[in-house]
């Protein structure tokens, strides 16, 4: 699972007033390569949610994005892009949990593929 | 890519090996799949370059399809782990890089409009009335641009009702009528092979000012 699809996912159990950002925990992190499109991640750059997102990404061992005064001007610079990039796309939670920030309940991530199936009595 | 290429691609997929009734698992077919995106991409430009998210994804095939075509994010949606199982080997079989997230439609939220496009074969609702609808619903309320989904004719005029009065559709358009071969899966099927016709709708969702999480 990419940290773009973690950027967007929240915890519906009932009762949540607010399940975003799913914590992270890490069991194993996988790296997979793909090819920079500079013209996506500058459009998609506006709607991450920064703190997680850089949280995130230092919970998947990458620390290199900058985590204040973060700037639309930043996507001018290649080296800031790559990173974004890097850690936008290019790092996948295989194994481990996401976990709701209010409860503590857990979801478990298989194989890249977290589970956010709620049980009876949370829906 | 050209039609027929993605076509056959898609039509190299694993579909479901036991079939769940209660989920209305019925394959989505290389021919209406293929068409499904390649008008996506080339009428409307709503695949790549795109965040594309698959809602009932089952064994993963349109959203395969929007990655193929150049989605530069794709989520497959699904309660059935069996399901993703079988998309996951798929989406690896071709290099793609799919993610995958077991998840019941109906509780979904998914934040900020990072999801240009839902593209959906929804279940039709026949066992489990008004899923259809469910799935459309929030398939509005998640993306930004645009959402196909396929739904029985005999449904036209209430869709359209629907999308426009209660999800607050910017615009609801069928963009073609296709057969959809149902194949004998389950026993209850006496017919070999049933052919039924489905509209492939275009939604448009309404913009909304502020992202809420």
């Amino acid at each position: 699972m990419r940290l773009l699809t973690h950027n967007m996912l929240s915890s519906t159990i009932k009762g949540v007033s607010n399940g975003f950002p799913l914590t992270i925990e890490a069991a194993k992190v996988v790296e997979k390569q793909v090819d920079m499109n500079s013209d996506f991640l500058k459009n998609i750059f506006s709607k991450i949610e920064w703190k997680p997102f850089v949280e995130a990404a230092k919970t998947l061992g990458f620390s290199e994005l900058p985590e204040e005064d973060v700037q639309p001007s930043l996507l001018d610079s290649h080296e800031f892009l790559t990173k974004f990039h890097h850690a936008l796309l290019e790092i996948h939670l295989e194994e481990g949990a996401l976990v709701c920030p209010e409860t503590g309940r857990k979801f478990p991530v298989n194989k890249g593929i977290p589970n956010m199936l709620l049980l009876e009595d949370e829906v | 890519m050209k039609l027929k290429q993605l076509e056959g691609l898609l039509g190299n997929l694993d579909q479901f090996s036991a079939p769940k009734i209660e989920l209305e698992q019925y394959p989505t077919g290389p021919h209406i799949a293929s068409r499904m995106l390649y008008t996506a991409e080339n009428s409307f430009e709503d695949v790549s370059d795109k965040v594309v998210a698959d809602f009932g994804c089952g064994c993963g095939t349109l959203g395969i399809a929007a990655a193929l075509l150049g989605a530069d994010h794709v989520i497959g949606f699904d309660v059935d782990a069996d399901s993703l199982e079988i998309a996951y080997l798929n989406a690896e079989d071709l290099e793609l890089d799919v993610n995958f997230v077991q998840s019941d439609i109906r509780n979904l939220q998914c934040r900020g409009k990072i999801i240009d496009t839902v593209v959906m074969n929804p279940p039709f609702g026949t066992r489990n009335k008004g899923v259809d609808m469910d799935f459309l619903s929030v398939a509005l309320k998640v993306a930004s641009q645009a959402v196909y989904s396929l739904h029985k004719t005999t449904t036209r005029e209430y869709v359209k009702k629907t999308a426009l009065r209660e999800y607050n559709a910017k615009s609801a358009e069928v963009l073609c009528e296709l057969r959809y071969d149902v194949p004998k899966l389950y026993k209850f099927h006496k017919k070999k092979e049933v052919d039924i016709a489905v509209d492939l709708w275009r939604f448009v969702p309404t913009p909304t000012v502020e992202s809420d999480v």
